[in-house]
């Protein structure tokens, strides 16, 4: 999977659990500060992820996922 | 004792027979019935398959991602409550929201979400439980959602007393005005619990009517061939102001809520008591508290369920509470039992009767019960002055609240 198609998985969840408007997700985006995810969100976009890629994003890893590019790396890293 | 003056200037609802107030009314006062049946497949092991279910979804009207944070209950006091805020003309310049106050309940609670996410449990671990199970289960959601929806800054309350709660709600309403601590108080009651658990359990107490080939037939309060309750969904709200922040600000005032009693039975956790005491109670403290005559009240809007025992058991307490004089409407029978919200939509159609001139009908009121000893507006509307009218709720847990509505 390369990195475009990871942020286009990954702008389909915030689409579906936080209402973001996917040509607003991009690498270099904050999760909280750009695109309004709150932290109760912000858990649902994880388990999701886990499920649409196939990774395991442990809950001490996710406070470095700030940019929506650190979850990019991380799931490319993983799979 | 002169309390400080409650008026009504705000109404929302959304039921089986409408989407808003207006069309709930109309339907009321057409006679129809929002019961139909149930054709979840989950329904069909059921012995019960009829229920009211909102004539409106609230899925078109709630942003959707705001909407799959919300428990089916909590959506719809959100919708109904914004219905009263607007009408109460608040939309615009609501008041001082250190002045404003909620008190909103639900029977039952986020039941709905509780069943849908120990599913997930089930079917597929703790990990995917969603993360906003518990802000939509907690029976402080509708309250605390219409608080946050409107800006109510003065505490949010969230009563529970089962089938009561509506009208108790909106007895602590009146409280908290009368008791300084709020100018303006948005009050009623939401329910949603039409899924297969609550009506077993309410099927397993025998309290529902089994008349599953005719829905529109089922609920039938104070005739001979009543078999019991049919479960219905809906919300409830009115807004609630205190009279010279009303007259202030030139607001359209409904009626006045005059008065509440409300009493407990201290005798059975779902029996009421024999003789319905405690309603007695509740129905004569109404009218102490409302300083008005039991021969001022002209109307009632009954509790009346449609099960064999409580409908003759409150028309036994009217008697002996009131006399021989009003005239009763069984709303239920068009809207079947909105449990927590009936208390709230029952206030709602009190008021309208008041407004309008005019008592709703009771339905299916084929062969009136030989215990039925007070005239009824059977199947037709009937018009008449209404300066006073009370509703009656009572709840499991032997709640009582009667509340008194009179022409502002």
């Amino acid at each position: 999977m390369t990195r475009d198609e990871i942020t286009a998985g990954l702008a389909e969840i915030l689409e579906e659990v936080a209402g973001v408007n996917p040509d607003d997700v991009a690498e270099g985006k904050s999760f909280t500060d750009d695109l309004d995810v709150d932290s109760l969100s912000m858990v649902e976009v994880v388990v999701a992820a886990e499920e649409k890629f196939g990774v395991k994003i442990p809950d001490n890893e996710v406070q470095n996922l700030k940019t929506v590019g650190d979850a990019v790396s991380y799931i490319e890293a993983q799979s | 004792m002169a309390h400080t003056d409650v008026v009504v200037t705000g109404l929302g609802a959304t039921t089986p027979l409408g989407g808003d107030v207006a069309s709930t009314w109309d339907a009321m006062l057409a006679g129809r019935s929002g019961v139909s049946a149930l054709t979840q497949e989950w329904a069909a092991q059921l012995p019960v398959r009829i229920a009211a279910q909102l004539a409106v979804d609230p899925a078109g009207l709630l942003d959707r991602v705001k909407l799959r944070r919300l428990d089916r209950s909590e959506a719809i006091a959100i919708i109904a409550a914004h219905q009263a805020w607007a009408d109460a003309g608040l939309a615009d310049s609501g008041p001082d929201p250190e002045r404003l106050g909620v008190s909103v309940g639900s029977g039952i609670g986020g039941a709905l979400t509780l069943l849908a996410q120990d599913d997930i449990l089930e079917a597929s671990g703790p990990r995917r439980v969603s993360p906003h199970t518990i802000p939509m289960l907690m029976p402080n959601g509708p309250a605390a959602w219409v608080g946050l929806e409107l800006g109510a800054r003065a505490g949010v309350h969230s009563v529970a007393s089962a089938c009561a709660t509506g009208a108790e709600a909106i007895a602590l309403g009146m409280d908290m005005i009368r008791a300084g601590r709020a100018d303006v108080v948005v009050a009623g009651g939401t329910e949603a619990v039409i899924h297969q658990l609550p009506i077993a359990g309410f099927s397993s107490m025998r309290a529902m009517s089994t008349r599953n080939d005719e829905p529109e037939r089922a609920s039938r309060p104070w005739d001979k061939g009543r078999d019991g309750f049919v479960l219905g969904e809906g919300a409830g709200i009115l807004v609630l102001e205190r009279a010279e922040h009303a007259a202030a600000r030139g607001a359209r005032v409904y009626a006045r809520l005059a008065g509440a009693g409300i009493t407990s039975d201290g005798y059975d956790i779902v029996q009421p008591h024999p003789e319905g005491a405690g309603a007695i109670r509740a129905i004569a403290k109404a009218i102490a508290d409302a300083d008005v005559a039991k021969s001022d009240i002209v109307h009632v809007n009954a509790h009346a369920t449609s099960t064999p025992v409580g409908d003759i058991a409150e028309i036994k307490a009217l008697r002996q509470a009131l006399g021989d004089h009003p005239v009763l409407s069984a709303t239920k029978s068009m809207t079947g039992h909105l449990l927590g919200a009936a208390g709230a939509l029952e206030s709602i159609a009190t008021i309208l009767a008041i407004r309008d001139g005019v008592v709703p009908p009771t339905i299916n009121l084929d062969e009136p019960d030989d215990g039925l000893t007070l005239e009824v507006a059977a199947n037709k509307a009937r018009h008449m002055d209404v300066p006073a009218a009370l509703n009656n709720s009572f709840g499991f847990g032997g709640h009582n609240v009667a509340l008194v509505f009179t022409r502002a």
